[in-house]
């Protein structure tokens, strides 16, 4: 009896331990605090960072007197995604640090090299990111501040992702202090996974989706007269630069992105089953991402006044959400309802080029259900063909997006926004995009994911 | 070529070690014909593992001093796995085999983090050998043991209390002395000493009496030593002495009400304990929530935590991994440090290997009649176990950290010498069980008292002529050890 409890005990202690030990081993070693990767780092040479052709975005090199420099050949061009690894470590090299720091050559080269008194080669660390996207993705966004992310939407896969401003890793030793000292930099922030935005417009794809889940049957008998604002008690909505749309119905109202309808739909919308589907679309929640980011926030609760209602359903007020966010919700779209876990580190190789770990798509789960995302895809289609990004029709492949001017202060200024998908039927990417202070999604926003898809739809020919 | 070794050494020092897990644990088989072979090869796998270790911990240093200590150890473990058998023919070798793993694993591991200590521990280990050669010798000599109920208890409160008194303090406990010798300062820690005492005591107190009174009484003894030690801090401690309490208790009564009780105290104290001491709270929060406090009251488990995670499996091989980085890692997180650098499928092999000495001492006490003897092995049998328990889960964040150390495995040496104290008490018990059961047989099969001055005492027949000894091992030794039996009944009669 006595031998039993303990055994059992005894047993559950070690499947504590083997648990442990199968899931927090990275975890362990990538911890700050741990001196253990440095007794790594003393043995071996920092792995190399490639993209998803073999280009190098990040390697080692050593010189004649064995001194190491990190070497990111694109500078600028990969400053968050793939990071630094000097000063801290962030991105890809804070990611897949593990792999980096450890080696998986041969016995008999580490022989050899033990022998001639080197270290071992670490990793290679092959990313998702395509370089050619990267650059398209980075020029397009010129000077302005802001930021881009393109995924593969049936995996996940982390295509290109840029934020601006940016800066060059490989001087990360000498502008580190300068950007630590100035406390207004925003330099070193990733936008594409931390910045808060707030929506604007492309939030009218969940406010829709609501309205889709309470009105399932009568949502497309739906009708509303737009006099150019929308008026509730003391509280006033205006359309985009105050244009009159006339009477328009479910579709149109997305499609020419109709403030006051929505201000309208957004008025009759059960506020408690609302916070239920922000939730269920991960606002406020820990998103499946292993990149560093922020969570976007709402404040839809059942008791929320109806200044803020309307405003929270045309995706201004208190709702805020950052790039990448959008671009899992509209991916889920694309994708029937299931969002798969974006991911960026593709595979690991030895310096032999044999695969040590491969990293799968996988499967948050579903958003939403097959029809909603049916209904969303033919209202982001309408948008492109007849609404506010026009700009993207006519193309050799069909897209479908939202458009977004998210106005942040008084002056009626806005950043531009747009996050959308292609091709249609069968859709292969999703590319979400913010202009910070640009003026309209459909002007600054749209031309950019055009410029992409172009450039992505090119690529495979 | 080194690279080749170390490399290569790292997994098979874990197969080897699964293998003698597996021994061990087809040993505890009662129908197995054939143990012999097991525990040579047990033997072999041992001295394979030690010389793999050395080589290991030799090539990574480039230190010869690793060659020297290599050397002793050897010396040490072949006296303990072929002299005790050839001593006393009749001990337990699963639990005499285990012994000699756990040290020579323990040696290697607190050489790679301090080697001086490593000679220390040495020194200790051998010292302990020495004196505990004599424990089945004296058991069998002296009869009186169980009438001394009250000099144990009050040997136990006494040096409790001297220590709660006069004690130094230690990381925010009072749980050691230093006497000055000629040759330099021995530090003790007599809590591991009054364990011993403990078990002497509730097993002279209960094996007669368990009525409730009887039960009571020992409750309030029991309950002075425990106070005293969570006066004096010294928490593991006082959890081990409770759960032995509560636990030989039970085996007395076999009523499983005073198991109820002792967990419904237990848990009552553990949530006074919790409200009335701010140490035993930050434990609670640095077990709870350990990442938040990596920088203070988390520091030592996170840092346990870094050298598991980082050994991974097979471990980052000998003097490759950073072991010192864990405060007190000679002693309440060595585990910690076996994982790192041996891995954690050798870790889990450790843990197996003494809960397979463990069930084997509850084997044992199975089989013993006298109630005396059976209590003790019995108590043996729980604190050991629970102490290992306490360090291992303390330093994985299974349950809150207590500081105690791994028997046999930790540097110090109070806890190694009490440990193989233990060991070869429960040896002493297990000799006389074995000469009882040939007994009877002997009775059934025949009388054979003119073979008696072949040898009135196993000790004598060996010291004077070891290598006799040996050779007559198998057939020989056993008679020697039928005679002496029938030489003490006959006395008794």
């Amino acid at each position: 009896m006595t031998g039993g409890f303990f055994s059992v005990l005894f047993l559950v202690m070690i499947g504590y331990l083997a648990y442990f030990t199968a899931t927090s081993e990275q975890e362990m070693i990538n911890n700050s605090y741990n001196s253990r990767q440095e007794i790594l780092l003393s043995r071996n040479y920092r792995g190399t960072i490639l993209d998803r052709n073999g280009e190098v975005l990040a390697e080692t090199v050593v010189d004649d007197e064995q001194n190491e420099t990190r070497v990111y050949p694109f500078a600028n061009l990969f400053s968050h995604v793939v990071g630094y690894s000097t000063k801290g470590r962030m991105g890809v090299e804070a990611l897949a640090n593990y792999y980096l720091i450890n080696t998986n050559t041969s016995l008999s080269n580490k022989a050899a090299n033990d022998m001639a008194g080197v270290k071992n080669p670490g990793d290679t660390v092959y990313t998702t990111l395509d370089v050619q996207l990267q650059q398209v993705a980075d020029s397009q966004l010129d000077i302005y501040k802001g930021a881009i992310v393109v995924t593969e939407v049936s995996t996940g896969k982390l295509l290109a992702m840029v934020s601006h401003p940016n800066f060059d890793p490989n001087k990360i030793e000498d502008i580190w202090d300068s950007l630590i000292e100035d406390e207004n930099s925003t330099v070193l922030l990733n936008r594409a996974s931390q910045g808060l935005y707030p929506p604007g417009s492309t939030f009218k794809i969940v406010t829709a989706l609501e309205y889709i889940r309470e009105n399932p049957d009568t949502y497309q008998g739906y009708s509303f007269q737009c006099v150019g604002y929308y008026k509730s008690g003391s509280n006033r909505i205006s359309c985009y630069h105050g244009t009159n749309h006339g009477t328009v119905d479910f579709e149109r109202s997305f499609a020419k992105s109709c403030n006051s309808s929505f201000a309208n739909i957004g008025m009759g919308l059960d506020r408690g089953k609302f916070a239920d589907t922000l939730k269920g679309l991960l606002f406020d929640e820990p998103l499946p991402l292993t990149l560093t980011y922020n969570r976007s926030s709402t404040a839809v609760s059942e008791e929320m006044p109806d200044a803020d209602m309307m405003q929270t359903s045309i995706g201004q007020g208190k709702t805020q959400i950052t790039p990448i966010h959008l671009n899992m919700i509209t991916s889920a779209i694309a994708n029937g309802g299931i969002l798969m876990k974006p991911y960026v580190i593709d595979h690991v190789e030895n310096d032999a080029g044999n695969v040590v770990k491969s990293f799968q798509p996988d499967s948050y789960g579903r958003l939403l259900s097959a029809e909603e995302s049916t209904i969303l895809k033919e209202l982001m289609t309408a948008v492109v063909e007849s609404g506010t990004a026009t700009n993207l029709s006519g193309r050799e492949y069909s897209a479908a997006g939202k458009t977004g001017s998210a106005e942040y202060n008084d002056n009626g200024d806005s950043h531009a926004w747009f996050t959308g998908f292609a091709p249609v039927d069968n859709p292969e990417i999703c590319v979400t995009i913010i202009v910070e202070g640009a003026g309209s999604g459909g002007d600054y926003a749209v031309p950019i994911a055009r410029r992409i898809f172009d450039a992505y739809f090119n690529q495979k020919k | 070529m080194k690279e080749y070794i170390t490399e290569i050494s790292r997994y098979v020092i874990v197969v080897l070690m699964i293998i003698y897990v597996l021994c061990s644990f087809l040993c505890l088989l009662d129908k197995l014909e054939k143990k012999r072979i097991l525990y040579a090869l047990q033997n072999l796998i041992m001295f394979v593992i030690q010389l793999l270790m050395f080589v290991d911990l030799a090539l990574v240093s480039k230190d010869w001093e690793y060659v020297f200590l290599y050397g002793f150890v050897q010396v040490f473990l072949l006296a303990a796995a072929v002299i005790v058998p050839a001593i006393y023919d009749q001990c337990n070798r699963l639990l005499l085999n285990n012994m000699c793993m756990m040290l020579g694993v323990g040696i290697c591991i607190i050489s790679r983090i301090s080697f001086d200590r490593a000679i220390r521990q040495y020194i200790i280990v051998l010292a302990s050998l020495a004196v505990s050669l004599l424990i089945p010798w004296i058991l069998s000599k002296i009869r009186f043991w169980r009438k001394l109920t009250w000099l144990y208890g009050s040997v136990g409160i006494v040096l409790l209390g001297t220590v709660l008194v006069l004690g130094e303090v230690t990381y925010g406990s009072k749980i050691s002395f230093t006497i000055s010798f000629a040759f330099g300062n021995v530090t003790f820690q007599p809590s591991e000493f009054v364990k011993i005492a403990f078990i002497f005591f509730l097993a002279a107190a209960l094996w007669e009496r368990v009525d409730f009174w009887r039960v009571a009484l020992t409750a309030v003894i029991a309950g002075i030593h425990v106070v005293i030690l969570v006066l004096s801090k010294d928490l593991g401690s006082a959890l081990i002495f409770f759960v032995g309490y509560v636990f030989m208790v039970f085996a007395a009564t076999r009523n499983y009400l005073y198991l109820l009780a002792g967990a419904v105290g237990g848990s009552g104290a553990a949530w006074v304990a919790y409200q009335l001491f701010a140490h035993v709270r930050t434990r609670v929060l640095a077990w709870r929530t350990p990442w938040e406090y990596i920088d203070s009251k988390g520091y030592a488990i996170t840092q346990s935590l870094f050298a598991i995670g980082s050994g991974s499996w097979f471990g980052m091989g000998l003097l490759k991994g950073n072991p010192v980085a864990i405060p007190l890692v000679e002693q309440d997180f060595i585990f910690s440090s076996v994982c790192e650098e041996l891995g954690v499928i050798f870790g889990i092999c450790l843990m197996l290997l003494m809960l397979v000495c463990f069930l084997n001492m509850m084997k044992m006490a199975l089989q013993i009649k006298d109630r005396f003897y059976q209590l003790i092995v019995y108590g043996i049998g729980i604190m050991y176990i629970f102490q290992i328990f306490l360090t291992i889960g303390g330093g994985m964040k299974f349950i809150p950290l207590t500081g105690v150390t791994l028997p046999f495995i930790s540097y110090g040496g109070s806890s190694a010498m009490v440990t193989m104290i233990m060991f070869f008490l429960i040896q002493g018990i297990y000799i006389r069980l074995q000469q009882e059961k040939e007994k009877y047989h002997v009775s059934k099969t025949g009388n054979r008292a003119g073979e008696t001055d072949t040898g009135k005492s196993s000790m004598v027949g060996t010291t004077g002529g070891a290598a006799t000894t040996g050779q007559y091992r198998g057939t020989g030794a056993s008679e020697e050890g039928k005679c002496k039996e029938e030489i003490q009944s006959s006395k008794q009669a």
